[in-house]
């Protein structure tokens, strides 16, 4: 009734070619953003900032930026764990070595690093497909969390080796250190949030997500019709590791405070983020944001049934945790390959046709 | 020659000795992975599982036993009796193969045809139920695996080679342990590809390796095929989970023995058995030797987490199907 294109005239080709062609979408996502940025800081607590909402929305970016990568690019890596690393000591190097650098651009720069970083591993991918890629990733995995625990410089000689956040603020407002308010570092990881999906979204619709697509669905006969492979793949590489970099940056600097590289940016984190993507649905925008909210969610509701409701020890729980996530991760492939995404899919082509589907 | 000299060939043994076990979980992957063509990251958490389920057996835990007593606030442990090793193996190989039946059933049935991607990612998923699964049915401390394997430096070999490097050398040191596992090793592989040259079900699983559909009309099944499959890659994992288990414990880091096995891979290729040996011998000397002659020395150590990775890396840029896997051919 109300989810349709009828009635929705399109005048210019600018709004036949939108992101939201259908008028309820375009009116959805403005109230949630409207909702997101005016009413959720003011309703929301510590324990679901610091629980739910913070790492859902800087796993969304990490994920964003694997889905460039994989999704759009169709190169499997598992490595988003060293390059988060990369990011976040950049941001560590960046913010003590420059203490006037406002944290915007610290965490642009750190981006920017880790894309140099990202390319530069992303070069075996000429030559290298498939799971031998995806093999190779995890040797940049390695290499740069070995690299971050034994070279001191990167945590300038701290005893601890860890690395901590010093305190920065925006406009007289601590995002960073222990005297920043929870609402404050939100509406700061939101911004970047909605600025880089928006990036995101209009980099894959362009002439370079078309030429990433091309790649994925076949190199040799992109190459053939004159597509690039080693400009297209390095720019996938290099976006992809600025999204993640930024993410892990912001891991470190607004959301955890002071981190351990093996602990913090070991490989499960890799995994995590590939299966946000897969779970969210590869080669979606909203499928990664998706796949973020289903992975930092469920573990939370998982501990507090069977933690809070069912009064389990606490390790119990913790394997039950790896039983019911490895579980519905199967589950998902077999019964969704494509993701949640796909179910969103499904279920607005269902919309459009209700209530008369005939 | 200098005792240095005899330290690196000691490091050099050592390596090879390493390198025979990566080969061990290696060979797991490249049975999946040619019959199915799956590439099956769970196979380190099987062999963890393996591991404790023999431990189980043979210490007569009772499974589930912890879950147990959280739900009914009872107090259960133990059977109370002790299983000889032998016996424990067959069991454990019996859940092994129990465990294919219901991989197959459950999971590989529906996903016939999936693209390569959905299927790693679902051993991925395979991975942390097991891993979860190991956890609850056994318990998560560590574990102490003896099935009458000996262990210790061999005292024989460090004797006879000690006269070689003069004052501060005596001898070579090679674990027992690392010495039955080559041994083990070879039996396997011989006995594997015995298997597969001379019997009926060896010719079957050859033939679906090459080719599903071809091996599809001729009315071999695939079903059975990917249930013996999974079967051998169970008993593959079993003898690696006893291997490593007795060597370091049965614990939960023996579950990343998978991560050491795939620059195994890459280097051998995915598809070659001899590959999976000759990587394994290649990246357990390379490993040991750079760690000797440059990661400790120079990089401040610990170089053996990547150093396969690198090393792999580096071989793939220049043949990028690994030393023996079969020729990519790409066609538009």
């Amino acid at each position: 009734m109300i989810y349709r294109e009828a009635g929705d005239f399109k005048t210019s080709y600018a709004k036949d070619q939108q992101t939201f062609p259908i008028a309820f979408d375009r009116w959805g996502y403005f109230i949630t953003l409207a909702f997101a940025f005016l009413v959720v800081p003011f309703i929301i607590n510590d324990y679901w900032i610091n629980a739910v909402v913070l790492p859902f929305l800087i796993y969304a970016i990490a994920a964003i930026g694997l889905n460039i990568l994989t999704g759009y690019c169709g190169q499997v890596s598992l490595g988003s764990g060293g390059f988060m690393a990369v990011g976040a000591y950049a941001a560590y190097k960046l913010m003590t070595g420059f203490p006037d650098l406002n944290i915007v651009f610290v965490i642009f720069l750190s981006g920017g690093i880790t894309a140099l970083v990202g390319m530069l591993f992303g070069l075996p991918s000429l030559r290298i497909k498939g799971f031998y890629l995806a093999v190779a990733t995890l040797a940049a995995q390695f290499f740069l969390v070995w690299l971050f625990n034994k070279v001191p410089w990167f945590y300038n000689y701290s005893a601890s080796g860890q690395i901590s956040a010093p305190e920065r603020s925006i406009f007289g407002y601590a995002v960073t250190g222990a005297n920043a308010l929870p609402a404050v570092s939100y509406l700061f990881c939101l911004c970047f949030v909605v600025i880089l999906a928006w990036a995101a979204r209009n980099l894959t619709r362009g002439a370079n997500g078309r030429k990433w697509m091309a790649i994925r669905d076949m190199d040799i006969a992109a190459e053939i019709i004159g597509v690039n492979p080693l400009k297209t793949k390095l720019t996938a590489f290099g976006v992809s590791s600025f999204y993640i970099g930024i993410a892990g940056a912001m891991l470190f600097a607004v959301y955890l405070g002071a981190a351990e590289v093996g602990e913090a940016f070991g490989i499960s984190k890799s995994f995590l983020i590939l299966f946000m993507v897969i779970i969210g649905g590869l080669g979606s925008i909203f499928g990664s944001f998706a796949g973020a909210a289903f992975m930092v969610l469920m573990p939370v509701l998982l501990k507090n049934v069977m933690v809070g409701q069912l009064g389990w020890p606490t390790d119990l729980a913790a394997h039950f945790e790896f039983v019911i996530v490895g579980g519905l991760i199967v589950l998902f492939l077999i019964v969704e390959p494509h993701g949640l995404a796909q179910l969103w899919r499904l279920a607005k082509e269902k919309l459009r046709l209700w209530p008369f589907p005939h | 020659m200098s005792a240095n000299f005899y330290f690196g060939v000691e490091v050099f043994l050592n390596g090879l000795m390493a390198g025979v076990m990566y080969s061990l979980v290696a060979l797991g992957f490249v049975l999946i992975f040619k019959a199915s063509g799956i590439f099956n990251y769970a196979q380190g958490v099987m062999a963890l599982f393996a591991a404790l389920t023999l431990v189980g057996f043979q210490n007569g835990q009772i499974p589930f036993a912890h879950l147990i007593n959280a739900i009914f606030g009872t107090d259960l442990h133990h059977f109370g009796w002790h299983m000889p090793a032998f016996l424990a193996i067959l069991c454990a190989l019996g859940v092994m193969i129990l465990f294919a039946f219901i991989v197959e059933r459950y999971i590989l049935k529906h996903l016939v045809n999936q693209e390569p991607i959905i299927l790693f990612m679902a051993t991925i998923g395979l991975a942390y139920f097991m891993e979860g699964l190991g956890d609850l049915m056994w318990g998560s401390d560590i574990k102490k695996l003896d099935v009458g394997i000996p262990q210790g430096g061999n005292i024989w070999l460090e004797e006879k080679t000690a006269f070689l490097g003069g004052e501060d050398f005596y001898g070579f040191y090679l674990d027992n342990l690392d010495i039955w596992a080559t041994v083990l090793a070879a039996i396997l592989v011989t006995s594997l590809v015995l298997f597969s040259q001379y019997t009926k079900t060896g010719r079957a699983l050859r033939a679906v390796a090459d080719d599903h559909q071809a091996a599809l009309s001729v009315g071999i099944s695939l079903r059975t095929i990917w249930v013996i499959v999974w079967s051998i890659a169970g008993f593959v994992a079993l003898v690696a989970g006893i291997m490593w288990g007795s060597k370091s414990g049965v614990q939960f880091s023996l579950s990343l023995i998978a991560l050491k096995a795939l620059p195994v891979l890459m280097l051998g290729g995915f598809t070659s058995i001899p590959g999976a040996i000759i990587g394994g011998l290649i990246i357990g000397v390379g490993e040991k030797m750079f760690e000797f002659l440059i990661g400790a020395p120079f990089l401040g150590g610990a170089t053996e987490n990547w150093f396969a990775y690198m090393l792999a890396l580096l071989f793939l840029v220049f043949r990028p199907q690994g030393l023996f896997g079969e020729k990519i051919i790409e066609r538009v």
